[in-house]
């Protein structure tokens, strides 16, 4: 009563700043809702905020929304608040100068909308938001309407557009105003308009408009159902089995239920009387023949309700027809979106055939890597090194030892690459000296031997970094993905693999086609004695052979770290596939390898892609095929002939 | 003949009678039928060794005799460990189930217990009906041809597939070893129908005998698999002796050479490797109850590797060396994984053996591969030769 006096009081005396207190005025009028607003009857008075067109409405929702409008108790008048030190400096609602100050804490209450009300206001704030000129208030008011499509969005959207000074941003507005008008558009016509807009369009979003449009539900009906846009009718059988469509009936026609299996067991126990269950020994009801007997006998005495028998089934099967309605009456809406959806299908279809391209080609490029040192100890020199992978494993603990003293990504980068070869050639030089050079020509007790220094190297990891995984971290310039649409889109850091699997293949070539190393390598392998006798000592050129071979595993263990995690146990991961991908690809060809690894790459991918949730059973297809693919052709995809085979 | 092939082979004769001096200290030192200073562990550690070292002649005689060094034997291993497992599962949780059951006032039909049995079983897996590979897991009998069978189909086929594109030396090691992943790899899956990554568990708990305690029980299957290993033992040996067995170290040695003098090359190597599995899935049929539990991380790569290492470092192309060596790397690599080791004090650095075990074998087996090709069994040349 005294603040409503005050209220008259004040309006009488300032009638020469109506206009300034005009918001206060009106907020006065709701003055119990807004200082103790609730989900439910917040909404009148955010309509008649906003419908009053004041320029001060947006900041103040915004503040209501952050809990900064205080209620001076005296009064009942709205103010925002200071804090300075332990009092408050309160300020105007409309213009924010000062009213009052060191007012103390006791005389004004804080008004703070609860989680529920405070999206209430979000969503009202979203109309001025979308001209706000900060951009990123603007992205954020488009992500809200995004998540929550709603019909009164369509006017302020609509209306922001026009003063839209960011392109990109202008764009998604017209996309989300379209979205809108599809789903919520004045006419058929315009409706479908924008809906033939959207099926040029491969976004998450606007497929996710499309199959709300096209949202059905399912009904039972004797005929077919009049004024109803429907879909299509199930067939039973096809669309749903004769189980559901006959449950279907019993909840939306009330037919009567079915009696499970279950329920006739609790009946006949509920009704045992003396051993015995309507004169039937409980010790016969084994099976379910007898079951359904008894079960019988206590209908006929019309204890229990009668079964419901397969005949009766098909007669309501026959009888009744189950159909798939639009939500949307408009039958001219739904038969567009559902042109609209098939057309953005196919063209979903073909990018994501692109995308698994992709993915192929990335898988690919890391069997490559993986296998690549091996196309020059095993498929060069034929010597099958086992602990290949602990040397990939070895590259990538030297990356993670360099990021602990160079904390800048890329430098340490830079230094870990040459570095993991160094390391990995060394261990390889020595390997070869002191164990594979007095085992050439056994090549099963190589296996065995590199098997043992792969044990004892892989537990020495353990022992040395512990058994969790090590993080190594790729540069910031390697994060996140090239995204060409919604569908298809590929991370950098798999394209950096793909750049540096393509250096290496080069790089090989070069090294075995037009060096003198390369001359000399391929003398060896072919025939030492003769190369022996020409002045070449086959024992170095084997030493530097299997040094590379080790050094470039070094440095796919980096390349591999960076996606994957560093543990002792990442070279035995890759050890199997890789042989796979040296021996499927045809030894002692490093093009051999490429089309290994490209075949093994994309079959896996095709398997994954028909199954995706299962990337082990693609793992077991790719073994299963590899074997098999052996049968046929034993050599590999590309097989040297002549001499240079070797036999 | 039988005296000739002694005679031929004395070393039948001396496995032999260790084999049966072996089990009759243990059988007086154990637990349950003696002075009870071997514990029910132990006993079932050392019935385990008794079927690593089955499975480990098996593969000498595929890799020692044959030259066929395969890294998928103990893939046959497992499929036998799966086999048996399967029915002692389904039976033991039958039992548990009927005696649920039995609470209710009115008998349950066959399909519930069976719903009731899939429910326990494949809960642990999101699913509660059986896969078709269980359909014989009701009966003893079948499971026990299936022990048998699977491994020898499976090793036919693959063997026949091999062999007739005549894949050799190292490449048919990674086929085999190819072969043995991509089974771990499909066991692992939640819908193979073999629970996954939980594989089969509580298998030494024998349907029938739960009054029986533990410790007797592991003395049956410590006897059993004693037997298993002098019956396969004695089994090879024959293969072995005798004018296959030439041809079968002949193809080792030169199979072309071989094949010029009108040998079918591929069919002996056939019947070796499917011999061999068979064997080994026998080895797994006993192995596993002792152990209790398979899952696919035992038929994993690196497991058959194992077997060629034990094999190696005893000494292939002898029988009693796979043996031997089996024997001393799975005992010392159970006693140093056990933590029973002393740890050696360096001063700087105390080595622990639970954790550098691994590097010594490692190690030691690239010394056994580089200067002892004989293994340990050649010590017993020495010996006989002293001897002579």
């Amino acid at each position: 009563m005294i603040r409503l006096l005050t209220f008259v009081l004040a309006a009488l005396c300032l009638p020469l700043t109506a206009h300034a207190q005009d918001l206060q005025a009106l907020l006065q009028t709701h003055e119990k809702i807004i200082a103790k607003p609730s989900r439910k009857n917040v909404t009148p008075v955010l309509d008649a905020l906003v419908g009053s067109g004041l320029p001060q409405v947006p900041e103040f929702l915004q503040n209501w929304q952050d809990k900064e409008v205080y209620q001076r108790a005296a009064d009942g008048l709205f103010f925002y608040a200071d804090k300075t030190g332990k009092t408050y400096t309160l300020k105007d609602v409309s213009g924010g100068t000062e009213v009052a100050t060191e007012v103390s804490a006791s005389d004004i209450k804080q008004i703070k909308p609860n989680g529920g009300v405070r999206k209430v206001i979000a969503q009202y704030l979203v109309q001025f938001q979308l001209s706000d000129p900060d951009i990123n208030r603007r992205t954020d008011a488009l992500n809200a309407i995004s998540r929550n499509l709603s019909a009164d969005q369509i006017e302020p959207l609509r209306a922001s557009i026009d003063g839209e000074s960011d392109a990109t941003l202008k764009l998604r507005k017209q996309r989300l105003a379209n979205y809108l008008m599809a789903r919520f558009g004045e006419s058929s016509a315009d409706r479908v308009a924008a809906i033939e807009a959207i099926a040029g369009d491969l976004s998450v979003e606007g497929r996710a408009v499309l199959s709300q449009i096209l949202e059905t539900r399912v009904a039972a009906s004797q005929a077919l159902p009049d004024g109803e846009n429907i879909a299509r009718q199930l067939e039973v059988g096809e669309d749903l089995s004769r189980t559901e469509a006959y449950t279907l009936l019993v909840e939306t026609s009330g037919l009567p239920a079915t009696i499970s299996d279950n329920e006739i067991r609790l009946a006949l126990e509920s009704y045992v009387d003396g051993g015995r269950v309507a004169g039937i020994p409980i010790a016969q009801l084994d099976t379910l023949d007898a079951r359904a007997k008894a079960y019988d006998a206590l209908a006929a005495s019309d204890v229990v309700p009668a079964r419901v028998t397969q005949e009766d089934i098909d007669a309501a099967l026959a009888d009744w027809g189950i159909y798939e309605i639009y939500l949307d009456q408009d039958d001219a809406v739904t038969a567009a979106a559902k042109e609209a959806q098939s057309a953005v299908n196919t063209r979903v279809g073909l990018n994501q055939a692109a995308d698994l391209g992709l993915d192929a080609i990335s898988l690919a490029s890391i069997y490559f890597l993986a296998a690549v040192g091996l196309a020059i100890t095993f498929g060069v020199m034929g010597v099958i090194n086992m602990a290949h992978g602990e040397f990939i494993m070895m590259g990538a603990y030297t990356g993670y030892v360099v990021q602990q003293f160079i904390t800048n990504y890329t430098l340490s980068l830079v230094v870990a690459l040459p570095l993991a070869f160094a390391v990995t050639f060394a261990a390889g030089v020595l390997m070869e000296r002191t164990v594979i050079r007095w085992l050439y020509n056994r090549p099963l007790e190589t296996l065995l031997a590199t098997f043992g220094i792969s044990i004892a190297l892989q537990q020495l990891a353990k022992n040395i970094f512990g058994t969790q995984a090590r993080p190594l971290t790729s540069p910031g310039w390697l994060d996140g993905a090239w995204v060409i649409n919604d569908v298809v889109q590929i991370s950098y850091i798999r394209i950096a693999i793909f750049v540096l699997a393509l250096l290496f293949l080069g790089l090989l070539l070069f090294i075995l086609k037009k060096t003198r190393l390369g001359l000399e390598v391929r003398a060896v392998t072919q025939n030492p004695r003769m190369a022996a006798s020409m002045g070449i000592n086959p024992d170095k050129i084997k030493m530097m052979t299997f040094g590379l071979g080790s050094g470039i595993a070094g440095i796919a263990g980096v390349a591999i770290g960076l996606f994957a995690k560093v543990t002792s146990e990442m070279g035995s991961d890759y050890i199997v596939q890789s042989f796979m991908t040296v021996v499927v690809g045809g030894v002692g060809n490093v093009w051999g390898t490429l089309a290994g690894a490209a075949m093994i790459g994309t079959f896996q991918k095709g398997v994954e892609w028909l199954n995706p949730s299962n990337t082990l059973a693609a793992q077991t297809y790719m073994i299963l095929f590899i074997i098999l693919f052996i049968q046929f052709r034993p050599k590999g995809i590309i097989a040297l002939k002549g001499r240079a085979a070797g036999d | 003949m039988q005296r000739s092939f002694i005679a031929n082979n004395p070393s039948v004769l001396w496995f032999l009678l260790c084999l049966a001096a072996f089990t009759l200290g243990v059988t007086v030192l154990a637990e349950a039928t003696g002075a009870g200073l071997i514990s029910t562990s132990f006993v079932k550690t050392l019935g385990k060794v008794l079927c690593l070292c089955l499975v480990a002649i098996a593969m000498d005689v595929v890799w020692g005799y044959c030259g066929i060094l395969s890294l998928g034997h103990f893939a046959f291993f497992g499929i036998g460990g799966y086999a048996v497992g399967m029915w002692l599962m389904y039976a033991r949780t039958e039992a548990i189930v009927v005696e649920n059951l039995s609470a209710r006032l009115i008998p349950p039909t066959p399909a519930e217990v069976n719903d009731a049995i899939a429910t326990q079983i494949f809960g642990v897996v999101g699913s509660s009906e059986f896969p078709l590979i269980w359909a014989f897991a009701d009966s003893l009998l079948l499971q026990l041809l299936l022990v048998v069978l699977v491994p020898g189909f499976l090793a036919l086929i693959f063997g026949w597939l091999a062999f007739r594109s005549r894949v050799t030396g190292v490449y048919l090691s990674i086929l085999t070893q190819a072969m043995t992943l991509a089974l771990a790899l499909y066991l692992f899956q939640n819908d193979s129908g073999l629970r996954g990554n939980n594989g089969l568990s509580g298998l030494q708990n024998i349907p029938g005998f739960e009054a029986v305690p533990q410790s007797v029980v592991s003395m049956a299957f410590f006897w059993a698999s004693a037997v298993a290993l002098g019956a396969g033992y004695v089994l090879f040996a024959r293969v072995l002796s005798g004018k296959m067995g030439s041809v079968i170290r002949a193809i080792r040695d030169d199979e072309s050479r071989v094949r010029f003098l009108g040998y079918h090359v591929e069919s002996y190597k056939l019947f070796v490797f499917t011999l061999t599995a068979i064997v080994a899935g026998i080895a797994g049929a006993l192995y596993y109850p002792q152990a209790g539990i398979i899952n696919p991380a035992e038929i994993a790569p690196i497991a058959s590797i194992y077997l060629a290492v034990w094999v190696a470092i005893g000494g292939r192309g002898r029988l009693y060396g796979a043996v031997i060596g089996t024997a001393f790397v799975s005992l010392l690599s159970s006693w140093f994984t056990g933590g029973s080791a002393p740890n050696v004090n360096l001063g700087f650095y105390t080595i622990q053996w639970t954790e550098w075990w691994l590097v010594l074998l490692g190690l030691s087996f690239v010394a056994v591969t580089l200067f002892f090709p004989g293994g340990i069994g050649m010590l017993f040349d020495k010996f006989t030769r002293k001897s002579q």
